[in-house]
Parts: C-alpha cells; structure tokens; sequence
C-alpha cells in the first residue's frame, strides 16, 4: 500500500453517495474515512427487513428504510454516507432528490475498481461466494455509463477514484461549509438595507464606534473597531439610493480587510448578473445604480470587475456566534439554517412569496417569522419597516433609509438598536410603508404547537420538565377559556410544599422541622415570612397604556394585568383592576422604582385579601356550609344525649365525644372566619406583594429575599391608598438554637392571633445544595389554620396520628419542576425573547397544576 | 323520632317497633362510621328515639380517595372539609335501612298490630341539606300526609349577606305507619341532598322499587324522585374518568368545579330533546355549506358533535373535523357519535381534535369550510382578535360560517330576565348592529366578503333569534399578513 495521502475534500453536511460494483471495497472505505453511524449501507437494511443481507427481492422495501433513514440525518443535519452499488441512475436519482429536500449538497465517490479485484474479493466472502460473474460486469458497465453523466445528474462533486491505489490513498478531509461561521462570536453590528445611502451608513458607523478611512480621493474605503467588533451587513447595499458605489466601494474595503461581513441581497443578485452581461430590467433602482457605476468608471476603470467579484463572492446568509445568530437578507426558517441548495438561497434573497403580487405590481410576502420557532436570533432586511422590532426571536433591520426612513443597526450580542435617520427621501417609494413589523399586529400568535401534547421544556436551573398529554390539555382549556391575554401573562406562581411532616404532639406543621431541613440542606440563614391568606395574584403593572403596547404588544387602554394562580383576571370588571394597577403605580413612582430599576414595567407577586373576595363561592358552599352545618346539629344532638343521660341511657362517653367535636366546631368556625370581611369596590381590600418578579431586562426572581422585602417595604410606604399591607418577617439562623428558638416562638404568636403561618425561605432566595436545586420555600402553617384544610375534628389524636401519614415527595417535587418553569418564563421575559418562548414555560406551570398531588398539601 | 302514646297504647312500644330497647343505648358499625340509637325520653306518654350517625371524617375522605398517586375519584367527597359528618345525607339513609331494616320493612313479630298502623309520629332532622329548598321539602313530603315545617339555616350569621344555606331543620309530623315514615326518610333524604357523591351498588333499582313500593308511583314528583335518585350513576362514572385535571386547576384556583368545568351543558340542547333552534340552526349551516360547494369543513367549537353526526349524514361532505378545546365535549361528541362501532369507511370521514381557536394551528389549513356556530360569545372580547387570526388570517377557510345570539331578540324570551345573557358562560352578546360591524371588519382585514343571514324567525322589531354571517374569501392570502 502507498504512504501517499490524496486530500478528498468533503463538506461537512453533504448527502455521501459511493458508487461501485459490488466488491469494489465501499464498505471498506466507509468504514475507513467516516464513523459508523454515519454510513447507511443497503446491505444492512436488506437484513433488517428481510433477515437476510443478500436477499434481492427485499431490494424495495430495504430502500425504504435505508431512503428513511437518510432523510431523517439530513433532516437532522448530519453528514450521511449512503453505502450501495448505485451504479443505476434512477438509484442515484432518488438519493439526489433527498438531499435537494432537505437542502444538503449531494456529492459521489466512484470506485472505479478492476472486475477482477471484485470478482476475487466476492470470492473470499461465503455470502457472496456464489454470485455470477455476469452482476460484476453489469455494474462495471453501468459504472462506465455512469461516469460522464454524474454530475449532470446534480451532484455538486464527484471524486472518481480509479483503481486499488487510489482508493486506498485517499484522504477524507472535511470542509466546513461557507456559511457555517459559528466560530466567530463577534461581537457584531448588524446594519440593515443601505441602499446607495452612502452617507448615513458612514454617520451609522461613526455613531457605532468605527472609525472611516478615505483614499488619496477623500472616498471612505473602509473601517475599524477599535475594539474589534465586525460589522455584518444584511445586504441591498445597492440602488435606488444617491451613491451605490461609494457604499460597494466602502464595504468591500471592509470585508476586504476583515472588518465586516456581508451576505447577498436580490439587488446585489440582479446587480451582479448585469455586470456579468446579462440582460436585466433596470427596474427598482438598478438604472440609478447603472449610471452611477459609469461615472465612477471614468476614475476607476477596474471597479466594475471588483464590485462583480464581490458580489459573485457573497453567501446567501451566516451562521454566527456558536449557531446562536443567523444573518440574511430577507428571513429564513429554522431547517434552512446552515443548509446550502438553490432554493435556500432564493428563500434567503427574496422571502418567501406566495406567488402572487399586490396591487403596486409587488410580490405578496409569506410572514415566515410568524411561525419562526428557532433557538437562533435571525436578523434580516429586505422589507421596509417604520422600526425594528423583535418577532418570535427575529427582527428586520431594513426601517426604510432610502424611503426616508432611518438606517438601523442591531448591536449583536447586546441587542441593542442604533438608528441614524436618513437625510432625504432619496427614492420615492412604490407602496405605503407597513403600518407595523411583520407579525405586529393582533396577530403576534401562539400557535398550538407551542403548547399542546406531551412536552419537554428545557430549563436552565432544573434541566428537562416534562408535562403529560392530559396536563397540557387541561391547561389547554383554561388558558383559552379563562385566561387573561397571554401576552400580559408572563409568569405563573408555582406551588409551594408545606415543611415536613411534625411528630409534636398536637402539630402536623412546626417550624422546627421545616429549620431543621434547610440546615440539612446546608442553607444558614433563612427569612420567615408571613403567610397571608387571601387569593394569590400576580400583577403586571406598566407606566402607562402606551408602555403596555409597546412592551406587550396590546392594544386598548389597559396599562396591565392582575390575574390567579391559573391566570385568570382576578376581577370580572376591568375598571376594577385598572383602579389596583393605578394605586400599585403611584406607590412605585413614589418610591422612586422606575428610574431606580430602569423599567416601565413591574411583574410582582402577591396575595389579595381578603379570602372572602375570590373564594366566596366556594366559601358558602364549603366552608360556611361545614360550618352551618356542624353548629345547627351538634347542640340539637348534645340536648338529646343530656336528655337521654338524664333518664339514665348509658350515653356519658358518646355526649363527651359530641361536647368536644361541637367545640371544633366553633374552631373551625372562627378559622375560616378570620379570613373573611366584607368589601366594597376596592374598600376593604387588602393587596399584600412580597416578591418583585421581574422588570424590564431583568429578572428579580433571585434576588436575596432581604433586598426584595427592602424594595417591597418601599412601596408599602408610598402607598397613599392603604391598599398595600406589609409583610412581617424573620430572620433566622438555622444553625443557631436561640434563633432557631425565637422563630418559633414568632410562629406562634403568629398563629395564636389567627394567622394562617409563614413561609421559610432561603435568604439568598434561589440556592443549589448538593441534590441540586434547594426547595424555594416550605410553608409551615398554624394549628387553628389547619382546620380549614384537614376538617374542623383533625386535632383529635387518633386523627392527627392518621393525617401524619401524609406523603409529601410528589409535592416537594412538583414544587420545585414548577419553580423552576417560573424562573425559566421569567429570564426568557427578561431576555426578551418571543411571546411563544414565554408562554411554553407558563403554560407549563398552568399544565402541572393539573398533576395529582394531595390537594391539601 | 317521637311518637305520643296512653295507657292502652304506650308510646314506648316505638322501641318493639324499632326493634331497640328505649333503655339501652346501642352502637351499630356502619361502612363511614359508628351509628348510635338511644332513647332522650321514653315514657307511656311519650318516646323520642335518637338516630347518631358518628362518621369519621378521616376514614371518609380516605376511602374516597382513587387508586394511584393522589388519585381521587371524587374530589369533593375526598375532602376533610366535608358537611356529611353533620348533615342528614345518604350516609344517613343507609345507616337507617342498615340499623332498621326489620322495622322498614314493617316486620314486628311481638305487636304486628301496631306495626300495620298508623302512628302519631314526629320527625326532626336538624341539618338536612335539600337541593331545591324548603319549597322542594314541602313538595316531597305533603304528598305523602306530612305535615312540614322546614326552616332554612342560616350560612353564618356574622355575615348575614351570605344567606341562606342548602341546609334546612325539617320537623314532620303525621299519622304513618312507622315502616312507611321510614322508608320515605331512607328515599328522600338522598334525592333531597342529590349530592353527586354516593356510592352506587348495582341493585340500586331494584333497592328504589322495594323503599318506594305503595308510595313513590302515585307520587306527583315521581319523575324527579326517580332520576335524582339514580342519575348519580351517570354523573359518577363521567368524573372518574374526565374531571379531574380540570378539577385540580380550580382547586388551585380556589374556585368551584362547576366555574370551570361547564364546557358540557347537561341540562339542555341535548340531542334527546333537541332545541328546536338549535334544528333549524344546523340546518341553515348545512345549506350553507352546501352551496359554498365545501367539501371538506371544520367545525369550530363543535361542543358535543351535534352539527358534526349531521354533516355525517350528507356524503357532500367528505372530510370533517371537530374541534374543541374541551376534551369532555371531546369525549361526550366520540360517544353520541359512536366513532368506535363506525364502518372504517365512515370512520374516514371524521375526526375529532382538541384544539383552541386563540392559537394558530397547522392542523387546520387548506379546509373549504369553517363553521364558528355560537362560539365567538365563549370567548372575552380581549382575545377575539387571536381567534379572528387564528381562523380567518392563518386558517384561512374558503368559506366561514358564525352564527352568533342576536341580543336584541332576548325580550322575546319570556323566560330570560331582562340583561341577561342566554347562556352563563357567554362574555357578551351582540345585537345586529354589532354583529355586522365585527363581520365586516374581520372580512376587510382578511381578504373575505360577507353576507348575513338569520335563524329562526325574523322578528320585525328585534330580528331573528339566531344572526349568522357567510364569509367568502376573496384573496388567498390575509392583507394583514403581507408586509
């Protein structure tokens, strides 16, 4: 064998297809230069249909699973080997048409060995042994017939390797693919359509810190970051604007020299094609752009060459920053990106059309980026827009220069806008402008996919949260049926578990347990907090109605939401919840939030009192009723087992036992009774918050709980209206007995005055323990409290020593799957990402909810 | 129970009858708890026998409980929090045939006299939960020769604005045969409750014919005895098998089952008593339909599947699919329209998918015909616009078809209170002006033309009862779409 090494260069995605008779040594060489489960063999396949490798009559159904198989690694985009004869060219034909569906180049090694060699190594294989000579033959002279027709046939390269040397001095390289330029992070300043505005471009990059350098003519031919950031241009550098050379000229000389990227625009595309000399329409600005060009040819003979080698040079788009940014001119889809083929390309250039044109003679544009689901940022240009704004993690750069409008950039990874407005109207423009962003009108829509079915959502503090079919399906109905828009409903409060379990007599819930556990779990300080009981509520509260548009995307005059635990509109009346958010904003401003917090907007978690506001139906028919219930018939039984003692019936032990559930009651009377007032509009109404969520660009879910409650006690104090209750807490050591002790002793005096109990709470609010994520909070709720939840009789030994049974893992875990999604739907917000990206983790929550745990707990 | 009585025939002889001596106080095991019987008072005069259901609250919400994980059957009954141990419900009932069953069914070997005739009898039941109020007690029991005073309970008197509770503290009183007192208590006490929780023995029909025999088939109310009687088979075997996530999230919520769970209307437009307007409804659809020329159509919203089984019918249509976001209507449309006995060829024709009109939904393009039949009123006018983009802008149906309440018409209806709406959960109702105002916006934004119709008859004054609006598409793809 020959030490010689022959470079076969092959892309890193492409659809392999090795033609060669059989025994010409394919599956060696596969197995040689690609890995295992790179190769799909037809070999194998024949045997997983039919048991047997070499059974032909299994031919059809062994190209099923093989052509299946393919289609799902090319979907999947995975470079795949196909390992077959393939010398017939209907075989090749199928092979090329998969590769062209999912947009992958289809590239064939030939081995183009001797049938002597064949013959000879069939021989050595008891398989193969016995087969006729006459298939050498045929697929030697298929093979020839094939050789001059392949890359007719759309491979876009074909290596032909001819005899045993050469096979076996082949070397596979592989080749990164030209748009794949993941390893660049940037950063990066993205610009969109410049369109011949030579001047705002270089007051655009001026602005962005790059600094111009002329030629001897005074002309900018390039620039720099002084920090080293590249620009990357969307394309349509040209036409219809005032000096479409001059911007060639200046971003060539940046790409010349590494300072900037580009990708092609159709301008560029039909640009380039009349400076190859084809016959053009010098529609749309190409004529302004032709005549121009010409005057620049006088000074610069050569310039036209240049400008065609550049433009010939551009790639349709660039997969950026570790796979994280995808630049194009006009949109592309998820399965397109990294992918190279013809209509790629176009998708990349144009958009996606329907075929039809509008009324100004202009293509009807498919809103591609309204069912955009990508993890990567796709930014593009290509269709004017009055701003830039962000859709489903895409967001069009082209805001209309040469139209007048202004020339954007988007800072990459700050995603941050810089816009420089145009001089003039240079080009008046065919249609009106649209009056939003694509997809920004009532639309910005969920699409069932987002949420339906068995789900997985990624977290990144808990790792995968699964939610079951009939979860999401009972989430489903509510969040359609009940819920406030999903727009203003960014979060949902997970659910918290109660401590473990006390063994005290008396007691199922007792601080000590709930100390002693975060201690185990190595958590020193903790913050006792007070546990109202009202109705959970979560509000959203914005500055104003045009910050809710603007931020949410809604219309109409709302300035926020206040809803449930399930995302329900805590008041049917509008009018009422508007009164909650303008008391809530004025405590803000008084307090001096929004510009300490640089938000117009605050998310904030809460609870509404009384009980009696919300619960009120369920109060009558379960609560009050137990209690009507129990209070009309005890004293009736206790007179006639008195009468019945009196006339000498042996009753004593039974009127004990009716004394003492007639005491519990009365107990259980007051419990609930204590939580319940009369209101009227907002009077009465208590809204305690205890935690700040979010606010604009940040999430404040795991801030330390003393900060929280610091900002919390702020607002409280700025509170006019008397609306805001203040929330009364502890700190207390676990590690310290007397601490340990005075928490409990706070507990109790809590409880004893009618107080549902407290929450105990990590101090530094979100901590990771050895067994990963720590409980976010345990409730630890009052004796008399209980009640309401075991049933008025549950104090009584025998039953207090069943209730202990109680299992509280499914809670505990649920818990904190749940609390996890919240802090996923909370730094998605925070991080701006699309609605749909936000609502898979609300959703979430909401389907969880649905999960059968001990609803006591 | 009391019974007043003389020297000849001494009150105390309640205690031969009931088979318990008035001088001993007895405890009985029941399946929910201990049943105790003793006697306040038992003298020639008078004699008061005392019924003491003690049912264990902890046992009770145990055996409620459903196998798996937190599994429970019966959310309701699983609760700690639960009226049964204090009210007079069926645990009473059974505890009574249990504990007297001699005497109910009017067996008495020392004084079989006595025990075929009527008695001077008096019952009292402190807490007796009645479905239908005092008005449905007096109701139940005059017919029988009660003479009744039920007095309702107050829910809590701290805060008088409550009211009234379900609960009422019945006195009869009558001349009965103890056996027929007994046996009127052991059948009304659970129809009077008529709690969708209780247990269901298979021989329950067999248990109703032998309690009521020589009383319930002359009884005026008959029919609703009977069917609250045995209808909570029904009703027990539906929520084991499709409430409960549902019930969890208004568990959560703090929030009645029924406040959330009320996709399946139980008490009308069922297809055994169809509403008349719901007929002509679906038969104005069909036409439309059918003169749109569609073929294969969607209906939106298609609840229990009455308009899908009448789609059936017509081999014009050769695909339809259902949709609704309620699984339940899901489960009750597969079952009237016996998708698992259909021919495969049928069976082709029809689907039924959970899907929710506020989302965008691939499954749903490329269809001739949409029908949004009394849906838009479901949702909050908020989230309209998600439905119109939904349907019309992603959907995009050549054809559309809403038929919607028309507001004005509802003075025509007698029976609704002025400003009510015709249905609990609809968030509005719009006259014909309003109608047409939406339809015509949604048909210029989305590249449709619209014509309205009517339902039913057309009032002169306040239009039809039902208003409906044929959308046609004039562009293939939504304006609001292209940019």
């Amino acid at each position: 064998m020959s030490e010689r090494r022959v470079p076969l260069p092959v892309t890193d995605l492409s659809l392999v297809v090795l033609v060669g008779a059989t025994g010409s040594g394919k599956s060696t060489f596969a197995r040689r230069h690609f890995k295992p489960t790179e190769v799909v063999s037809s070999d194998f396949c024949r045997g997983l249909v039919s048991d047997d490798e070499n059974d032909q009559s299994a031919s059809a159904d062994a190209f099923d699973v093989l052509h299946h198989i393919v289609g799902k690694r090319l979907a999947a985009g995975r470079l795949t080997v196909v390992d077959a004869t393939n010398v017939q060219s209907e075989d090749r034909a199928q092979l090329v048409r998969l590769a062209r569906e999912h947009d992958v180049p289809p590239m064939a090694i030939v081995l183009d060995v001797p049938e002597q060699v064949c013959a000879e190594r069939n021989a050595t294989r008891p398989d193969r042994a016995d087969m006729p000579r006459h298939v050498i033959a045929r697929h030697q002279r298929e093979l020839r017939r094939s050789l001059r027709s392949l890359e007719r046939e759309g491979f876009r390269r074909v290596h032909v390797l001819r005899g045993v040397e050469e096979v076996a001095a082949a070397e596979v390289t592989l080749e990164r693919r030209f748009n794949d330029l993941r390893h660049l992070t940037g950063p990066f300043d993205i610009i969109g359509d410049v369109h011949g505005c030579r001047a705002e471009l270089a007051e655009l990059l001026d602005r962005l810190g790059y600094e111009l350098c002329h030629d001897a003519a005074g002309r900018p031919v390039g620039a720099a970051h002084p920090l080293g950031r590249t620009a990357v241009f969307v394309g349509d550098l040209v036409d219809r604007g005032p000096d479409s050379p001059g911007v060639l000229r200046l971003v060539m000389g940046m790409v010349a020299a590494g300072n900037a990227l580009c990708v092609t625009g159709n301008h560029e595309d039909k640009l380039g094609r009349h400076l190859r000399g084809r016959q053009v329409k010098p529609g749309h600005g190409l004529a302004e752009t032709i005549a121009q060009l010409a005057g620049v040819t006088e000074e610069e003979p050569e310039f036209p060459d240049r400008a065609r080698e550049f433009i010939g040079s551009l790639v349709s788009h660039y997969v950026l920053d570790g796979g994280a940014l995808v630049v194009c001119h006009a949109g592309l889809p998820e399965k397109y990106h990294g992918r190279t083929s013809g209509r790629v390309r176009s998708f990349a250039m144009y958009g996606d059309t329907t075929g039809e044109t509008d009324e100004y003679g202009l293509p009807v544009r498919y809103p591609w980026a309204e069912e955009y689901r990508g993890r990567a940022a796709v930014v593009y240009g290509h269709t004017p827009v009055p701003r830039a704004t962000w859709l489903n993690n895409t967001i069009c750069l082209d805001t209309a220069c040469v139209f007048g409008g202004k020339l954007t950039a988007l800072r990459w990874p700050e995603r941050e806008l810089v816009e420089v407005p145009a001089q003039r109207v240079w080009y008046e423009p065919v249609r009106p402008l649209a009056g939003q962003a694509p997809g920004g009108h009532d639309g910005r829509p969920l699409d069932l996919g987002d949420v339906h079915g068995r789900r997985v959502i990624e977290t990144a503090r808990h790792g995968r949260v699964a939610v079951r079919e009939q979860n999401a399906a009972a989430a489903l109905e509510v969040m359609s049926r009940f819920a406030v828009d999903p727009r203003l409903l960014p979060y949902l409060p997970p659910t918290m578990a109660p401590c473990a379990t006390s063994r005290r007599d008396g007691y199922l819930e007792h601080p000590q347990d709930a100390f002693a556990a975060y201690r185990a779990d190595g958590v020193g300080r903790v913050v006792c907090e007070e546990k109202h009981m009202g109705s959970r509520a979560v509000a959203l509260v914005c500055r104003d109605a045009e910050t809710a548009r603007k931020r949410f995307g809604t219309g109409g005059e709302q300035t926020g939401a206040l809803y449930t635990r399930t995302g329900r509109p805590f008041f049917t009346d509008p009018g009422m919840t508007e009164r909650v958010l303008d008391r809530l904003r004025d405590s803000v401003g008084g307090a001096g939030l929004w510009g300490e917090l640089g938000t117009d907007w605050l998310l904030l978690d809460a609870e509404l009192l009384p009980w009696s506001l919300k619960a009120s139906g369920l109060l009558r028919q379960q609560y009050a009723a137990v209690g009507a219930a129990s209070r009309a018939v005890l004293p009736a039984a206790l007179a006639a087992l008195r009468q019945a003692l009196e006339n000498g019936a042996d009753v004593a032990e039974l009127l004990a036992r009716q004394g003492e559930r007639a005491a519990d009651a009365v107990a259980f009377t007051d419990a609930y009774r204590r939580h319940c007032w009369p209101t009227e509009g907002l009077d009465g109404v208590r809204l305690a918050p205890f935690q700040l969520l979010a606010v604009e660009g940040r999430s404040l879910a795991t801030l330390p709980h003393d900060e929280q409650l610091a900002l919390i006690d702020r607002l409280v104090a700025h509170d006019p209206s008397g609306l805001l209750a203040a929330t009364r807490r502890l700190v207390v050591d676990t590690e310290d007995e007397t601490s340990v002790a005075d928490g409990i002793r706070w507990w109790l005096e809590l409880t004893a005055e009618g107080g549902e109990g407290m929450v105990v709470k990590p101090l530094q609010a979100c901590v990771r323990g050895p067994k990963g994520l720590v409980q976010p909070g345990v409730k630890c709720r009052g004796r008399e409290y209980l009640r309401i939840v075991y049933g008025p009789e549950y104090t009584r030994p025998d039953n207090l020593a069943r209730l202990r049974a109680r299992s509280l893992g499914h809670k505990r875990s649920l818990a904190l799957r749940e609390y996890a999604l919240g802090l996923e739907a909370l730094d998605r917000l925070a991080a701006g990402e699309p609605l749909w990206r936000v609502h898979e983790a609300v959703f979430a929550v909401l389907a969880l909810e649905s999960e059968p745990v001990d609803p006591r707990l | 129970m009391s019974t007043t009585g003389s020297a000849k025939s001494p009150a105390t002889d309640l205690g031969f009858l009931l088979h318990k001596h008035p001088a001993r106080a007895q405890a009985f095991a029941t399946a929910h708890g201990t049943a105790h019987v003793f006697y306040p008072e038992a003298s020639e005069r008078r004699c008061t026998a005392a019924l003491l259901l003690e049912v264990d609250p902890v046992t009770l919400a145990r055996r409620a409980k459903g196998k798996g994980r937190g599994g429970s059957p019966d959310v309701a009954l699983a609760d700690y929090v639960n009226d049964r141990p204090y009210a007079a419900t069926s645990l009473l009932a059974v505890a009574l045939g249990n504990v007297f069953s001699t005497a109910l069914k009017g067996i008495c070997r020392t004084m079989p006299r006595r025990a075929a005739e009527p008695l001077p009898l008096r019952v009292e039941i402190p807490v007796l939960p009645a479905k239908g109020g005092a008005a449905l007690v007096h109701a139940l029991f005059e017919p029988l020769g009660w003479t009744v005073a039920a007095e309702p309970v107050a829910l809590d008197e701290r805060f008088p604005e409550w009211g009234d509770s379900r609960y009422v503290a019945l006195t009869l009183e009558g001349r009965q045969r103890l056996s027929d007192a007994l046996r009127h208590l052991y059948v009304l006490l659970p129809v009077l409750d008529d709690a969708k929780h209780y247990w269901i023995a298979p021989d329950e029909v067999d248990k109703l014919l032998r309690a009521g025999d020589g009383w319930l088939a002359g009884h005026p109310e008959q029919k609703l005895i009977t069917s609250r009687y045995l209808a909570r088979r029904r009703s027990l075997t539906r929520q084991a098998t499709e409430r409960l996530e549902l019930a969890r999230l208004a568990a959560v919520d703090d929030s009645a089952d029924e406040e959330i769970d009320n996709a399946v209307d139980e008490t009308a437009d069922t297809e055994e008593r169809p509403v008349p307007l719901a007929v002509r409804r679906r038969e104005a659809i069909v036409a439309a339909l059918r003169a749109a020329g569609a073929h294969r159509v969607l209906d939106l919203g298609c609840g229990q599947g009455q308009l899908v089984g009448e789609l059936l019918k017509d081999a014009a249509f050769t695909e339809i699919v259902g949709v609704d976001v309620s699984v339940r209507a899901l489960a009750v449309a597969a079952r009237r329209l016996r998708l698992d006995r259909m021919t495969e060829r049928q069976a082709d024709r029809v689907r039924l998918l959970q899907g929710s009109l506020t989302y965008t939904d691939s499954r749903l393009k490329g269809y001739d015909g949409a029908v949004l039949s009394e849906v838009v009123e479901h949702l909050d006018p908020p989230r309209l616009p998600a439905l119109e983009y939904a349907v019309f802008g992603a959907a995009r149906p050549a054809t559309v078809i809403v038929t919607t309440p028309n507001a004005e018409y509802n003075v025509r209806w007698e029976t609704l209170p002025d400003g009510r709406v015709r249905h609990p959960d609809h968030r509005f109702e719009w006259t014909r002006e309003e109608f047409r105002r939406w339809a015509d916006q949604v048909g210029e934004r989305y590249g449709y033309r619209v014509e309205f119709g009517a339902v039913g008859e057309d009032d002169p004054e306040v239009g039809p009862p039902t208003q409906s609006a044929v959308f046609s598409r004039t562009e293939s793809t939504a304006k609001g779409a292209s940019a």
